[in-house]
Parts: C-alpha cells; structure tokens; sequence
C-alpha cells in the first residue's frame, strides 16, 4: 500500500453551519501538498479532522488504505493554527516533553532534538524561555517541535505566516528533506506565491468544498486558456481584425488575446511576421492566483 | 506507550515547571520559616529563667526552680539593682518581692504554694489550643487548595491559549492530561504540606514542647491525610474544567468564582462555627468541609470511632461525582477555542465521546 493520507466524503457542520461537505483528497508519499482557501473555506477544520482534535459528522480518514487510529496520528507532526509553545519553557525541555508523550524514548528524543536544534540555528537559544526568542525564532522552535518525533506525516497549519524569506527558506529545506524520505506533507497556506513555489500538488477548498485538486502541472494545464501574449515592434491593433481572436488587452505594442478554438496560433503568428519583427510570442500561463480566483468563485 | 506512562510524562512536566518557578519555591520558603517561627521561636526568645537578688538566705525553691540567685548585701543593694535592670526581681526578707513593672512568673510560681491539681476530664484542651488547631487544619486546607488549585486552572489555560493542547491531545487522550494534571497538584500540595509539617514537628522538638499536645494531634493529622488528599483531588478537577473554560489566564478569576466559593465557604463556616457542635457535625460530613472540620471535632474527642470513616465515605463518592462532572467539563470545553465556553455548553458537548466512540470503532 503507498503511504497515501486520504480525507474520504469528510463532512462536517458546527450548529446550522455547514463547515465541510464531503471533501475528499489525497496526501500521497513525498509530495508537498498545498491546501489553499480564503479564511474559513474549512482549511483547520479539515486538519484538526485529521489530527483528531474535531470529530467528522460523515466520511472517514485513512492511512495507507485503513482508517487513521490514535497510533497512527502519534506518528503524525502537526503544527497548529495561531500556534506556540509553552510560553515559559526552553525549547529544549519542550522538544524532550513532545517526542517523550508522542511515544519516543529519551535518548531518542535528545537525538532529535540536538539535530534539529542546528539545523534550525537555534543552538544559542535553546536553553531560553521561548518567550524570549524573536517572532521568527518562535517559528523555528514551532517547526521542530512538529519534527521532534521523526513523524510518518506532516500537518502544517500556515507554517509560513510570518516568517521572514530566509526563515521560510530554511523550513522549505527541512520540509524538502522530509518529502525526500517518502513523508507525505499537507499545509495550508494563504501565501499563493509561496504555495505555487513550493507545492507539488494542490486542493483548493471554498466554502466547505473541494474546488480542484491535483498535480500542480495539472491543474494548471486544466485551467490554461487558449490565451496568448504578442509583442511586435509597431503596433499591433491589426490583431482585432484577425478571424478568431478576441483581444483581451492591448497596449500599443503588446496585445493579449484568446484565440476561437477552430483558430491556429501559428496562423497569427505567420500574420504578425508579415508586418514586421516579432518581439515575443507564446501562451500565457494562468498564475495560481488566477487558477484559484477562478475556481474558488 | 501506555496510558500509565503517558500521565507519568504529563505530571513530570507540571511537577518540573513548578519546582523551577520562583513564586513557587518563595511561596513554599515562605511556609516553612512561618513554621519554624511559629513553633521554635517564642521559647527561645522568652529567654532564660529570670535573676533574682536576695537578701539574707535564699529560699530553697528558689534554686530548685533554676533560677539565677544573686544575695546581695541589704534591702537599698537590692532596691538598686532592681531599678539598674542588673536583675528581673529582689527578694527581701519581710517576704516582698520588688520588680519594676511586673513581677516575674517564674520567681512568683517558685515561691507560691500551689493546690493539688486533679482533673476529672482530662481531655479537655487548652483554650488557645482549641482555637489554634481548627484554624491549622482550615487554613491548610483552604490555602493549598485555593493556591494549587489556581495553578492547575492556569495551566490549562496556558495550553488551550497557545494551542499546545491540539498537539497534545492528538498524540494523548483528554483524560490523561486531566489526571496527569490532578496528580502532578496532589503530590506537589502533598510534599508542600508534608514538608512543612516535617519542619514544624522537628521546630517543637527543638523547643521541647510538650508530647501531651503531639499525641493529641497525631490522630487529628493522621485522619486529615487521606481527608485532605481526597479533597484536594476532587477540587483539583473542577479548578481543571474551569480552566479549560476560559482561553486567556485573565479570564479564569471571573470563571472560577463557583470553584473559590465551594473553597471559602467551608472555610469561613468551620472557622466561625467551630464551637457549635451541631453545626461541626454536619459540616465534618459535607464533601467541601469534611477535610477540615472531621480532623477537629477528632482532636477534640467529639467524634465517634466510626464516623471519619463514615465521612470519608461520603467525600470519596463526592469526589468521584466531581471527578466526572469536571472531566465531561474540561472535555467539553479544551477544544473549544472561540472565546469563554458556558458550563452549559461544555456539559452539553459531545465531540470528545464522539472521537472517543471512534477511537473504539477501530479496536
């Protein structure tokens, strides 16, 4: 069986509110899984289904084909939403607190914890109340506490808000480093920019639904208009002539335009050449921001 | 991991956070230097027996109670020692003794004649005595189970304000933090006490105080252990639910009135109806003031063999009905993240038994 997280027909509804209708996706084995939603589409509702900290009204989630137990989510790393530890105690004793209660044996734990204590460049604070570390340090600590226990899975909640570029370089190393090892990585994240760099796969939710979910390359493909971008030297308002196409936009010199489906693409560029050099010319690929405005609607 | 060792990890972390908070250990350095004051202190500065100076032979008795005699030559020498301070008091040989403000109850007891004494009810206790003892046992009581109990209300709210809680519990069940926590406030509240009483008993040694009053209390204090501790567990539940209500440590004063008044009402009605037998009785059995009211009416003899077990009795099956009222409370609330949870609401949530019945679904 391949180390698949599955949300299966997860339905859930908190008083009159339907929060979740039947979502289902997949988390598969070394894949970063971007979760993207405005706030309130039903991303932590989702997660804390899986984490078991929520209970689904319908539907189920499975691991490698049979449904999630308590055994199976101690073997999950999950950082929560609006996080943070315990306000008062080193990093250190927290890391040793968390692996110890998600099953780990000491000596295990200190190893772990030593480890991801350089990796994160958080030696010279790892004594210190977490309190007393800087916001972006606060992230770091977050993170290894979600690894501590050399977990099967991760659950990220926005594990890059508020992190500095080279912070969120530093944890897209460590999350590269997992995904490496088979781990299968789920998080949500606002940051369309940093999800469309970083992800693998994708789900989009909106309003408790699942709007697309798939492959990056896929979805875009999916969502890829028959739309092109020219640029030639003079100007190129003759394109609004041209059989089957319908200009998006135009600026003297640079036109967008979506193209009939019976029109070629090579026909209007044969046209263009005609008329002097071409500068540029190729499709235009939807950004993720544009894919998820599109079907988050 | 079994569940034996999950709460085990649980209470070491509490117990290790408390014994490295300042507040904490001051709180606890505080107590025992309140103890060796209250019991090693006053004989030792009440000082030693007195001096005396006579004229012409000193009585017998005088000596033989110990105290410091000085003759001095006549009754002007000694009037003028008097007055110096260079003695507490001067006997003289008409009889008189000449002090300054007041006379010394050690030279004026070794020169009395005093009656026989025999006692038809021996048991009866001093007066101060009497007043002292309900008030250890209450003030014990009432202050360890307000402050610990603070505490563990605190550190739930720590958890559920910073979202540990959702880390923890998807590794452990809610019920093992709420016992873990529970425990960790026992033993600490315990060895706090234990501690304390240690230092006391050792202060009275030292001041030689007298065995009569240890033997009295020591079936007050045995019986008060199991009182106390069953007590204090089913109090620490509800400080736990009340915790788990609120999502910011300034709200848990507000949310915890109920919990502090089931602490300060026993308190104060032992305190105030300590001489009213009737009312001693009744409250020696009610769950909240049994741990400090049956102790007293022991030490003073009121009680029937039977009834501290009877009492006991009571309390165990109050604190088992606590223990599950404030587990469906803090289950019911833990995970509840949008503002200040009702009882009601919290009593009325079914999310923790329904993954609970999932949980048994896969076994």
């Amino acid at each position: 069986m391949t180390k698949v997280l599955r949300l299966d027909g997860v339905s859930r509804r908190f008083g009159d509110r339907q929060v979740l209708d039947e979502v289902s996706f997949d988390v598969a084995e070394g894949r970063m899984t971007g979760f993207v939603g405005a706030n309130g589409a039903g991303k932590t509702t989702s997660m804390r289904i899986i984490m078991g900290v929520l209970a689904p009204d319908g539907g189920e989630v499975t691991w490698q084909g049979a449904r999630l137990t308590r055994a199976d989510r101690r073997r999950i790393g999950y950082m929560p939403e609006e996080r943070g530890l315990y306000p008062k105690m080193s990093l250190r004793d927290q890391l040793d607190y968390l692996g110890r209660l998600h099953g780990l044996g000491r000596d295990a734990v200190r190893r772990n914890a030593e480890h991801l204590i350089e990796w994160l460049g958080l030696g010279e604070r790892a004594g210190d109340p977490v309190e007393n570390l800087s916001l972006g340090n606060q992230q770091r600590a977050q993170i290894a506490a979600a690894l501590i226990h050399d977990p099967d899975i991760l659950v990220l909640d926005e594990p890059f808000s508020g992190l500095d570029p080279i912070a969120v370089d530093t944890v897209v190393d460590v999350l590269r480093d997992r995904t490496r090892r088979g781990v299968p990585v789920l998080f949500s994240s606002h940051q369309l920019d940093v999800v469309e760099r970083l992800c693998d796969d994708l789900v989009i939710i909106a309003g408790g639904r699942i709007r697309a979910a798939g492959s990056r390359a896929s979805l875009r493909a999916d969502h890829t208009l028959p739309r092109y971008a020219l640029t030639v030297d003079g100007d190129a308002g003759w394109l609004r002539d041209e059989p089957g196409v319908r200009l998006i936009d135009l600026d003297g010199a640079h036109a967008v335009f979506d193209l009939a489906p019976d029109a070629d693409d090579q026909r209007v560029l044969a046209a263009a050449l005609a008329r002097g050099p071409v500068r540029a010319f190729g499709p235009v690929t939807p950004s993720l921001a544009e894919i998820f405005r599109e079907v988050a609607q | 991991m079994n569940t034996y060792e999950a709460v085990r990890i649980v209470a070491a972390r509490e117990i290790r956070v408390k014994l490295r908070d300042k507040a904490f250990l001051f709180g606890t350095l505080f107590f025992l230097l309140f103890a060796v004051a209250g019991t090693a202190l006053p004989p030792l500065l009440a000082g030693g027996p007195s001096s005396v100076a006579v004229v012409g032979q000193a009585p017998a008795a005088l000596t033989a109670a110990g105290l410091d005699v000085r003759p001095v030559a006549d009754e002007a020498a000694a009037r003028a020692q008097v007055r110096a301070g260079d003695v507490d008091a001067a006997l003289l040989t008409d009889g008189t003794l000449v002090a300054m403000t007041d006379a010394p109850g050690d030279v004026e007891n070794a020169l009395s004649t005093r009656p026989t004494v025999e006692l038809l009810d021996p048991s009866a206790l001093d007066p101060v005595l009497s007043f002292l003892v309900p008030l250890f046992f209450a003030v014990v009581f009432f202050f360890t189970s307000l402050t610990f109990g603070l505490q563990i209300a605190q550190s739930v709210t720590e958890e559920k304000q910073t979202r540990v809680v959702e880390i923890l519990v998807a590794s452990v069940p809610v019920r093992v933090l709420l016992t873990g926590k529970v425990l960790a406030g026992a033993v600490l509240a315990m060895g706090q006490i234990a501690l304390i009483a240690i230092v006391a008993l050792a202060g009275m040694r030292i001041a030689g105080t007298g065995s009569e009053l240890v033997s009295a209390l020591t079936p007050a204090i045995g019986w008060f252990l199991p009182f106390f501790v069953v007590g204090f567990v089913m109090l620490a539940a509800l400080w736990a639910a009340v915790g788990a209500l609120v999502n910011r440590q300034e709200d848990i004063n507000a949310a915890s009135m109920p919990v502090q008044l089931a602490v300060m009402l026993p308190f104060f009605a032992v305190m105030m109806l300590g001489d009213n037998p009737t009312a001693m009785k009744v409250l020696s059995y009610v769950p909240f003031s049994s741990p400090s009211a049956m102790p007293v009416r022991l030490f003073h003899g009121d009680a029937a063999a039977w009834e501290p077990f009877a009492a006991l009795g009571v309390l165990v099956v109050g604190a088992v009905v606590t223990l599950a009222v404030g587990a469906r409370i803090y289950e019911g609330s833990l995970l509840r993240t949008n503002g200040r949870t009702s009882m009601a609401a919290a009593w009325r949530d079914r999310e923790a038994r329904r993954l609970a019945e999932l949980d048994a679904q896969q076994v």
